[in-house]
């Protein structure tokens, strides 16, 4: 299990430093970092002045060590548009994210998993083929075309929620519905295939054998061992809501780290850009990581094999 | 070969309907998608002006809204077709290198997989087109060197599966090189699940490239792209639904056809699938 967790460990290690190496060198596709960073109508003398200041003169590989050094001592520049520390400006928008985030996760399992117990169950009835509908309907559903559907009818036409902003908890409706469609897809799809994979073994006939229902022996064996895999999704989830987070939080005016970054983008604020992006990337990473060792966790099997 | 079922057949035309318009948007379009006109100003859907009827009505600036649409599938079909023939191009090739020679060059290759797929697809987008600025080009490749590492992973094991047959070892008996047998013999042989794969892809394009021009990233007014037009719709949402209402349908209706197909590529290729 010690090894198991170290090897996980290890690879989530190289995968953040594969992360900042490829941010890093983003950054410099353009040729001149500087030119990104400084304001509209800056001088020649200006540019060359804060290139040297931001250190962007000198070698490459010192550049690269300087932005891991600054980085592990959690400083993350400061914000030649704001002149403020980046730190700061995207800590004070974290709190909005998570919020809608959660909100998301919430929508995307309270109905993505019931939806794929009953598609695995109701195999090939009508029920499944209309569920398996509506899954693929989330799916293929921009988020930024649900969420401005959401706004005419709940906010325009019915007016029952605001249209945009953050105003309590009510401001927070329509954007985890908006978002968390495409994840009830991924949870309902995933629930379906590892409830099916359980309704095949042995134990459940054995079960049936006993004199339990169908629906006796799904409630009292089968859920408890496709949650394994489900388990695994919802960790992976979160990286992904908050990356979707970017787009719906645009359409709602939602004030996270999502409309920060485009709001950042807009303003030329590029260091706040990359903080966001590596933020959202290392949680990404983290959340992999934790999918990894839960699953560990949960199923003796992968931690006896490893 | 199985018969495609009546639902699979309106699928597809549709998606060829879609193609058709996008590529004959200049000939389908009553006005020009770039003509302003301030007295024409958000019109609703089927106004009658002037003697001409605007169908799907008219743009914060006066503009054809339907003219605008067919113009924007253009840009949609161009944007997905291009950035997925580029990345399943890199990908394949990085993925079929790394499965035939193995060792390090493996190493390396699946590594940097490894680490481009830990970052979300859209960000890592939004980053690169902020960094180089927004426009076409610029949004496929970005899109097309964003993407690849799934084709890769793919085509590594596939061609790890297919280079220890036997007919594989008789290629090089008979003297073939490398770059012949994975062109020849291998790539043919894995092409299924790249395409699988690239179906998927293709739907996930059309929407990136949606909600990157949606953000102001993608391509650029005036020129009419789905996404684009639904960011100046947002502003006028209390008066003017049709805006986003109508682009926002012409991507959910594409994206769910390409889906379907992806779903039933899939399953028509690997049997074992269709049963689960």
């Amino acid at each position: 299990m010690i090894g198991h967790i170290a090897s996980r460990l290890g690879q989530a290690l190289l995968a953040s430093f594969g992360v900042l190496t490829i941010v890093f060198f983003i950054m410099r596709l353009s040729g001149d970092p500087t030119l990104l960073l400084v304001p509209e109508g800056a001088s020649l003398e200006q540019i060359n002045q804060l290139r040297h200041q931001l250190g962007f003169d000198r070698p490459l590989p010192i550049q690269f060590a300087a932005y891991l050094g600054d980085l592990a001592r959690l400083d993350f520049g400061e914000s030649l548009v704001q002149r403020a520390p980046v730190l700061g400006i995207v800590a004070e928008r974290i709190p909005y994210t998570v919020a809608l985030a959660s909100g998301a996760l919430l929508v995307a399992i309270g109905i993505g998993i019931p939806a794929g117990i009953v598609m695995a169950v109701a195999r090939g009835t009508w029920l499944e083929r209309a569920l398996a509908g509506f899954v693929l309907a989330g799916q293929s559903l921009p988020t930024f075309w649900s969420g401005i559907l959401l706004i005419l009818l709940f906010g325009v036409t019915l007016g029952w929620l605001p249209t945009s902003g953050a105003d309590g908890i009510a401001s927070l409706i329509m954007p985890s519905l908006a978002l968390g469609a495409v994840g009830m897809s991924t949870f309902a799809r995933m629930t379906r295939i590892a409830v099916l994979d359980e309704l095949s073994r042995d134990y459940v006939t054995a079960a049936r054998a006993r004199g339990l229902s169908r629906g006796q022996a799904v409630v009292g064996h089968v859920l408890r061992n496709a949650a394994v895999p489900v388990v695994t999704i919802a960790a992976l989830e979160i990286g992904n809501l908050l990356a979707g987070a970017v787009i719906v939080e645009t359409v709602f005016a939602w004030p996270g780290i999502g409309q920060l970054a485009i709001q950042s983008i807009q303003s030329r604020d590029f260091l706040v850009v990359q903080t966001v992006v590596l933020f959202v990337s290392l949680v990404y990473v983290a959340t992999n990581l934790l999918a990894d060792l839960l699953y560990a966790l949960i199923d003796p099997r992968i931690r006896m094999g490893a | 070969m199985r018969r495609i079922s009546p639902g699979m057949m309106v699928v597809l035309g549709l998606l060829a309907l879609f193609v058709a318009a996008a590529l004959a948007a200049p000939l389908l379009s009553p006005f020009d998608p770039l003509r302003q006109s301030l007295l024409l100003r958000l019109k609703p859907p089927g106004s009658l002006l002037g003697g001409r009827t605007f169908i799907l009505g008219t743009d914060d600036l006066g503009r054809d809204l339907l003219s605008r649409v067919l113009f924007g599938a253009r840009v949609s079909l161009l944007v997905s077709v291009v950035a997925v023939a580029l990345s399943f191009v890199v990908g394949t090739a990085l993925g079929m290198v790394a499965g035939w020679y193995r060792g390090a060059v493996a190493v390396v290759i699946m590594r940097l997989v490894d680490t481009m797929l830990s970052i979300p697809a859209i960000l890592l987008a939004v980053l690169t087109v902020a960094v180089l600025g927004p426009g076409f080009l610029n949004l496929v490749v970005v899109l097309g060197l964003t993407r690849w590492p799934r084709y890769a992973r793919v085509a590594y094991g596939q061609t790890l599966q297919v280079a220890v047959l036997p007919y594989i070892r008789a290629a090089e008996m008979a003297g073939a090189g490398s770059t012949r047998i994975l062109w020849r013999h291998i790539l043919p042989n894995i092409a299924g699940p790249l395409m699988v794969v690239a179906t998927s892809e293709f739907g996930l394009m059309i929407l990136f490239e949606a909600g990157l021009s949606f953000l102001g990233l993608g391509i650029q007014p005036p020129a009419p792209s789905w996404g684009s037009i639904m960011a100046a719709g947002r502003q006028y949402v209390e008066r003017a639904w049709w805006l986003t209402v109508f682009p926002g349908a012409c991507l959910f209706g594409v994206v769910l056809c390409v889906n379907v197909t992806g779903d039933w590529l899939r399953d028509r290729l690997d049997p074992r699938a269709a049963s689960r």
